[in-house]
């Protein structure tokens, strides 16, 4: 018997009987991190990290059934030992690590190493085996330095309120938009954001310290109010009514796909910034590296492709169909349904 | 080559008119005159010629990069873009760069005469001292796909703004065939010495329609002519010699050698503005044909037989060597009829008669036996202007023949629309099989374009490289502007201006139309 199984509603531990970030109903779920592309409804029971559980426990509104573990604790279940550890992907995000007999298995999730300042940073983990997404598994995908991006947002947001506009950025309401408000230079000016993200904020603030004050945006506010601020939104926002308000406003949106010319053209965005909460090509091959691992399954995102490189770099591996998938290129492009999304990039 | 990067990022960050024209007018004052003269001819698609292989420098760039070619590949479908994938695929420069535009023109035109393995060195050389948008730049200028989001209107106008020279006369001046190697800014845009004898003007363009054409007003204030289906030209006769030119502004005298009669008949100083249009025993043919005389290097006998050309003229705009644009229509057209006499290669566009909207409107249903595509309407009182604009000049064109088809396969796109399904093969059916006829690219909304590009993804049969067969499902109406035999296409048919005009979600693919369908519009 495999350690872990790969099944129609999800990864599967036969020998424990529990499931990783199920897509279909199932009686035990152990979930890597609170976005719902991977934390799903109608489980029995979860089981997830502290910080996750107060996320999930919001956005899937459930009540005494998740249980909750800090970062290393182990738990055991039927001989099967399982530990959380750091992923860096969003607050509260964990690779799983599933021991049985001398042999390590772990599902990374979600993940990026480069450290943003409100995630728990990744923690490499050796095991045997190495389950890894590949959302941006394409050499072309190659992050600035964290600060680098903010230099170029925080000169925006000060050219903008040179010219009298209002500054718009878009990021997913769960984590992205959190790293917004913690990095951007908070002192050029006031900073408000949407309904969807002021909810998300009063449910992380506690595990993200330091996070700048703001204003949620509500209707009676004044045009004039806006001018010279940063609003913070989720991409679902864009080209809605809601907008209207901050007219004249220069959009920009933050993800990873912004390293692409079409991509940043498609969106008919002023400014795209490529920032990203998943690992890009350098820290692909770094992570699988340091894992240590000789059998990498390659979930989610360019999976053929990164998969084909690491054989013909003397590593095992192979694809893995998970419905974290769906070519998240169009996933992130398509599906911008905001808050409930599952479109975490 | 710093400040020429800063304009390219400042151009693309923005869509808005007001913008660009101040990015360009900044730019030309914080530059020295050389690149400004480069800048511009950039911007109106002077570019310089190709001097490297672009498969070299994709090889060149994949092993810099560490990246099989294979990953390169990918890479590259996923981009949609050759210059933005090597960019974006080499380490980072270990040097900086202080170079000019011109610098690097220069050494981009010098790179012609070298062997291999020298180009190789140069490149890399200059590839280690560029970043970023330097590099990505550099790179576009490399692979010959120079392209900037900047209309030849706006430009002429941020050189106007800076020079203090009126817009019309700046768009004159930069028409034609010049370069930066013979020309300073100065004897570019500000000497009033006119040497060029082949300078065409700027083309006045008509906008479609938009309205009934009843809220044009009176109808005796307006011409109508038939909308022939060729190219726009204009022809020029100075000095002896005689000038053709394409509204692409290429220079096409030597691809019409039938119109060298016309210098004959027609006086020194004399410019015609009209269409390019094949023409046989006192008929225009289809623009399928004159398709076949383009892009041909030598014109053979045979094919001057079969396709022989007329210049249909409808307006002059030189006369006895005096720009005359400012006449109105009318007199200029009085003149135009003076002017031209009866010869079979040059003719005179003739006017349709009407005097009511409705006599029109019956006029414009006869435009397909007239192989034309609709009417022009033109002010009686209108002065001939350039560029596209609004108000004295109309296209009515005549509704598009349409086709029920089913899509079969899609391919990425490029540029804006890469790594999204945008390009897509239609198919109708014969005897119970999907026979494909067309491809088209265009007239679906960007959310359309996204549902299907989902759909595609979902509904994938088989992958061939970058193109995928579909489930024969989803149905489009196809419309286009003319159909015409052809053996180069399995279908045995090829459409003008084919493209989406709307989804059919109403239909399923059974439904959709027959080859013998499409073959009874060859007839009508």
């Amino acid at each position: 018997m495999k350690l872990l199984e790969f099944t129609d509603s999800g990864i599967y531990c036969p020998r424990a009987a529990v499931y990783l970030d199920p897509w279909k109903p199932v009686q035990k779920a152990l979930i890597t991190h609170g976005h719902s592309d991977h934390a799903y409804f109608g489980h029995d029971q979860y089981l997830c990290t502290h910080q996750t559980q107060s996320i999930i426990t919001h956005r899937l509104k459930l009540e005494n059934n998740v249980q909750s573990v800090g970062y290393g604790e182990t738990i055991h279940i039927n001989g099967v030992q399982f530990s959380f550890h750091p992923a860096g992907h969003i607050p509260g995000s964990a690779q799983i690590r599933i021991e049985h007999r001398d042999e390590v298995w772990v599902f990374s999730g979600d993940y990026k190493l480069q450290p943003d300042g409100i995630s728990e940073p990744f923690e490499p983990v050796r095991c045997h085996v190495f389950i890894t997404e590949s959302t941006f598994g394409l050499p072309i995908y190659r992050w600035k330095q964290q600060q680098k991006n903010f230099d170029d947002i925080n000169l925006w947001w000060r050219k903008n309120q040179q010219e009298e506009k209002v500054s718009v950025i878009a990021g997913y309401a769960l984590g992205k938009a959190q790293r917004l408000l913690k990095n951007v230079d908070a002192s050029i000016g006031k900073i408000f954001v949407h309904g969807a993200i002021d909810v998300m904020n009063e449910v992380v603030r506690t595990h993200v310290p330091g996070l700048p004050l703001t204003y949620r945006v509500l209707p009676e506010m004044k045009k004039q109010e806006f001018i010279g601020g940063l609003v913070v939104c989720p991409p679902s926002a864009i080209g809605s009514p809601w907008m209207r308000r901050f007219l004249p406003y220069s959009l920009g949106i933050a993800s990873g796909w912004m390293n692409l010319r079409g991509a940043r053209r498609r969106r008919g965005a002023d400014r795209g910034f490529a920032l990203s909460d998943h690992a890009d090509w350098n820290e692909l091959n770094q992570a699988v590296r340091e894992t240590g691992a000789e059998k990498i399954y390659v979930t989610h995102g360019y999976s053929d492709v990164f998969s084909r490189w690491l054989k013909e770099n003397g590593l095992e591996s192979e694809i893995i169909k998970t419905h974290y998938e769906g070519e998240l290129a169009e996933v992130a492009e398509g599906n911008v349904t905001g808050e409930t999304s599952n479109s975490p990039e | 080559m710093k400040n020429f990067a800063r304009l390219f990022t400042a151009l693309d960050q923005t869509t808005k008119t007001n913008d660009k024209v101040l990015a360009l007018e900044e730019y030309f004052k914080t530059t020295n005159d050389a690149d400004r003269t480069w800048a511009i001819a950039l911007l109106s698609h002077r570019r310089p010629k190709r001097t490297v292989n672009t498969t070299l420098l994709g090889l060149w760039a994949s092993e810099l990069g560490g990246v099989p070619q294979w990953l390169f590949d990918e890479s590259y479908h996923v981009v949609g873009d050759l210059a933005e994938t090597i960019t974006l695929l080499l380490p980072p420069p270990e040097e900086g760069s202080g170079e000019s535009l011109k610098f690097w023109i220069n050494f981009i035109q010098s790179l012609e005469s070298l062997t291999i393995p020298q180009k190789k060195q140069q490149i890399r050389w200059a590839w280690n001292r560029l970043d970023g948008t330097e590099r990505f730049v550099f790179n576009k200028l490399i692979t010959g796909g120079f392209r900037m989001g900047v209309s030849q209107q706006l430009m002429v106008k941020a050189v106007s703004h800076y020079t203090g020279v009126a817009a019309s006369k700046v768009a004159h001046k930069l028409m034609g065939q010049w370069s930066p190697e013979q020309h300073t800014f100065e004897t570019l845009l500000l000497s009033d010495e006119e040497r060029d004898y082949s300078k065409p003007y700027p083309f006045y363009l008509a906008y479609a329609l938009e309205n009934d054409v009843s809220e044009l007003g009176n109808p005796l204030e307006w011409f109508a002519e038939r909308k022939w289906d060729g190219i726009r030209g204009q022809i020029i006769v100075r000095n002896g010699a005689l000038f053709v030119w394409s509204r692409g502004e290429e220079l096409v005298t030597d691809k019409y050698p039938e119109y060298v009669v016309v210098k004959d008949f027609l006086p020194d100083g004399t410019v015609l503005d009209g269409e390019i249009l094949p023409f046989k025993n006192n008929q225009p043919l289809s623009f399928n044909h004159l398709q076949t005389r383009i892009g041909r290097k030598t014109l053979n006998s045979k094919l001057l037989k079969d396709v022989p050309v007329a210049f249909i003229t409808y307006d002059i705009i030189e006369w006895q060597g005096t720009d005359i644009r400012e006449w109105p229509m009318a007199e200029r057209r009085k003149k135009l009829e003076e002017v031209v006499g009866s010869s079979s290669v040059l003719r005179l566009s003739p006017l349709v008669h009407f005097e009511t909207w409705e006599e029109l409107a019956a006029e414009r249903l006869k435009s397909r036996e007239m192989s034309s595509e609709g009417i022009m309407l033109k002010r009686k009182s209108s002065v001939y202007r350039d560029g596209r604009r609004r108000g004295d000049w109309w296209k009515w064109k005549i509704d598009p023949l349409t086709v029920d088809a089913v899509m079969i396969y899609a391919m990425n796109g490029h540029g804006r629309r890469a790594n999204l399904f945008t390009d897509y093969t239609f198919a109708v059916w014969d005897n119970n099989q999907l026979v494909p006829f067309t491809k088209a690219y265009s007239g679906l909304t960007d959310e359309e374009i996204r549902e299907v590009d989902r759909w595609v993804k979902q509904n994938t049969i088989e992958r061939f490289g970058p193109v995928r067969s579909v489930k024969p499902e989803l149905v489009f109406e196809i419309a286009f502007e003319g159909i015409a035999e052809s053996s180069r296409h399995k279908s045995g048919i090829a459409l003008r201006f084919p493209r989406i005009y709307r989804w059919r979600r109403d239909k399923p693919a059974s439904e959709a139309n027959t080859l013998a369908d499409l073959k009874m519009l060859l007839n009508g």
